[in-house]
């Protein structure tokens, strides 16, 4: 089957270990995950993460189903990448020597719409933000400047789609038993 | 104590420790509240808490303590959650200070479990227990049970709380039954009104969701055979007319074969084990498969279906029953027995009523099943003796099949034969497993014996490790390694937990030796030597399919 680049997004309650639960789903099957971002959502107590990682599509509903199985999980899907608005951002770290006696620095900076965060007496920072491509372009054109550090965060994305799934599923679910809540 | 009390628990097995001295000390003065069961070791303790479940229908419970005492339950956490058996174990934790710190008897419960059990959750404060508790009966009993861990640290098991419970009805994170989709339900309605050929396979599912009789009706209307999946064994009541037998490795022909040649194929409650199916690539490839199930990860996971019926099976079969035009399938029917007389004359006769040679495995499991009058509750353990007990022995009661069917874990049997004597104590108990088996738990000898278990032990003995020895015969060119037994003398070791036992080594003194076993409701240890090299046929070789089935004649 072939291999895609899928986007899966889950939505957690706060609890601890529930990142331990969604990785070894993906390590028991042999799927490397290629970034993975975690943080609060929107929606008070509720946790979203967001992992790509490689498989075939029969692999990914299955991961999926997993996924959304464990009992503290509320909802998980998978996009491809063109379901979803995504982003990634990079920091890189240059020595104030190659930054300051090169001009070139300064053409490449507007020509990929970087953004300068910082410059002292030892080094710069750069910070683009954009598509892996797009950073890692940018990466290996400033390598002859010798980058001291790089750091690329995972992505984060956000649907295409008109129908905000996540709300509709809470308001599903609050619907079907508002009243004898067991929470803490 | 009094959470477990909310949730009527009445039977409590486990073992002391440090870390969990102070549940026990609770323990003492609850002592009237609760049935508890001391095993002489954790897996013990696991192992007779899913017997208990499994023949009970309600949650087995087990308290054990931290570090050693946690580990030692893992094995029955995979089985319970691979066989869907509702358990909640508490475990003894070390103080929350200490957590992280390599602390005597310290082990991540919580890291350890999480693959293995429907939920784990660690307590660091006694105000969270009830709250734990009752999202731990829920979670392991509701939609398709499972294991639930609970880590109690030391400090939440002393501090004083005021105790107020609340059951838990609703976890929003949690479906446990999925809402019927009436579409699909009419769909598979009517692809089983059009089928010509339509055949069902049973699973453990129809037990777990009492619907036994909605089977029954189900399959009657429209003139359904059935075959069953090992744990889906005594759903049906072996003589019920269209149950035409297991399925599987070493399942029964016709319902394996006619896998391949029918038209619609009506799984129900089931997970298509790779035991079950064989190589996926030829497995029922000329049917459409409608696939109920409570688990929605469990659709399209190993067979691909045509139509998934998705819910408790005791909802779904009437919703469907209801739609089905009443159908006769005569023909269709007529043409399993062909596969039946083939087996009963190349593999059954053979296997059950010898006419010389040693005793065989086949002949000992049919005697009892026979003078039990078909009655009793099945445990066995795992190997050949579980495969020829889920042949030859026969059920006309519900929930009356323990075994260890995902995980395959030797020891299972002993103390789960104690579980199920204590889940159905007016029904009668008997355990069959081999000479390797019984040794890998058989301190729970000292359960029986403390608590006056009224089990029967039958040991078929040929000094093997017959399922190894089996496939090496087959496919190892005979090459035995590691499976010959020396064995101790099994009767004189039973004496000395005073229990009663005999060994039996020839054919004319397998009768009297079963009326003698049966005749109280005291325990029993019968050992039975059987033939050395005897072997489990029918038998569809792992990865292969039916039409390279082995019957060994």
């Amino acid at each position: 089957m072939e291999k895609t680049l899928y986007t899966i997004t889950v939505y957690t309650e706060n609890f601890v270990g529930l990142l331990n639960q969604i990785t070894i789903i993906f390590t028991r099957r042999q799927i490397n995950i290629e970034s993975l971002t975690v943080s609060k959502s929107s929606i008070p107590g509720i946790h979203k993460f967001t992992i790509t990682a490689e498989t075939d599509l029969e692999m990914v509903k299955k991961v999926v189903k997993q996924i959304e199985k464990r009992i503290d999980v509320l909802k998980a899907f998978y996009h491809t990448d063109d379901d979803v608005i995504y982003q990634e951002v990079a920091l890189y770290k240059i020595g104030a020597e190659a930054m300051l006696d090169n001009p070139e620095i300064e053409s490449i900076v507007r020509k990929y719409n970087a953004r300068i965060l910082e410059v002292n007496r030892s080094y710069g920072v750069l910070e683009l933000s954009g598509h892996t491509e797009d950073t890692q372009e940018l990466f290996e054109r400033l390598k002859e400047f010798h980058v001291l550090q790089f750091v690329r965060s995972g992505r984060i994305a956000i649907t295409k789609s008109t129908v905000e799934r996540l709300s509709d599923f809470l308001a599903e679910m609050e619907a079907r038993n508002p009243e004898h809540q067991c929470e803490k | 104590m009094c959470s477990l009390i909310e949730e009527n628990v009445n039977t409590i097995f486990g073992y002391p420790g440090g870390q969990i001295i102070t549940v026990f000390d609770a323990l003492y003065s609850y002592r009237d509240s609760f049935q508890y069961i001391l095993t002489r070791h954790e897996q013990g303790a696991i192992h007779a808490a899913q017997g208990y479940a499994r023949v009970s229908g309600d949650t087995g419970v087990v308290i054990v303590t931290s570090g050693p005492g946690a580990t030692n339950v893992i094995t029955g956490l995979a089985d319970a959650m691979l066989d869907s058996t509702p358990l909640v174990v508490i475990t003894g934790q070390v103080g929350a200070s200490l957590l992280g710190s390599d602390a005597f008897q310290e082990t991540d419960v919580i890291g350890v479990t999480q693959p293995i059990t429907k939920w784990s959750y660690q307590i660091r404060k006694a105000s969270e227990i009830p709250w734990a508790v009752a999202r731990a009966f829920y979670i392991a009993r509701e939609g398709r049970p499972g294991p639930v861990v609970l880590d109690l640290t030391k400090d939440a098991q002393s501090e004083m709380v005021e105790f107020s419970y609340k059951k838990c009805i609703f976890i929003r994170s949690y479906q446990p039954y999925p809402e019927l989709q009436p579409e699909n339900i009419a769909q598979a309605a009517e692809m089983i009104n059009k089928a010509k050929r339509p055949m069902a396979l049973v699973g453990q599912g129809v037990l777990l969701g009492h619907a036994e009789e909605e089977l029954k009706a189900f399959l009657t209307k429209a003139d359904i055979p059935a075959g069953s999946t090992l744990l889906g064994l005594s759903a049906l009541s072996s003589d019920f007319s269209l149950y035409k037998g297991l399925l599987g490795m070493h399942g029964n022909l016709g319902p394996n074969k006619k896998t391949a040649e029918c038209d619609v194929l009506i799984a129900i409650g089931m997970r298509f084990d790779d035991r079950v199916t064989g190589d996926l690539k030829k497995y029922a490839k000329q049917a459409k498969v409608i696939h109920f199930d409570i688990d929605t990860s469990e659709i399209d996971k190993n067979v691909k279906t045509s139509v998934a019926v998705l819910g408790n099976a005791k909802e779904t079969l009437p919703a469907v029953t209801e739609l089905l035009q009443p159908a006769r399938h005569t023909a269709w029917i007529q043409s399993f027995e062909a596969c039946e007389k083939e087996e009963m004359e190349r593999v059954i006769i053979p296997e059950i009523m010898p006419i010389a040679g040693p005793i065989t495995m086949g002949e000992v499991v049919n005697r009892v099943s026979e003078a039990t009058n078909h009655e009793a509750i099945l445990v066995t353990d795992v190997g050949q003796n579980q495969m020829i007990a889920a042949r030859y022995f026969k059920f006309s009661r519900s929930r009356s099949m323990i075994t260890s069917g995902g995980l395959g874990t030797m020891g299972f049997g002993l103390p789960a034969s104690i579980g199920a004597a204590l889940g159905a104590p007016e029904r009668r108990v008997c355990f069959f497993t081999g000479d390797g088996g019984i040794q890998m738990t058989l301190q729970e000898l000292g359960t029986i014996m403390q608590y006056k278990i009224p089990v029967k032990i039958i040991i078929l003995n040929n000094n093997f490790l017959g399922m190894v020895r089996q496939w090496q015969e087959l496919f190892y060119r005979e090459r035995y390694s590691s499976t010959p037994m020396n064995n101790p003398d099994f009767p004189k070791i039973a004496e000395a937990y005073g229990i009663a036992g005999k060994k039996v080594t020839k054919r004319e003194d397998l009768d009297d030796a079963i009326e003698e076993m049966l005749k109280d409701n005291k325990a029993y240890l019968l050992e039975v030597e059987v033939e050395e090299n005897g072997m489990v046929y029918p038998m569809i070789p792992a990865g292969t399919s039916v039409d390279q089935i082995i019957l060994g004649d």
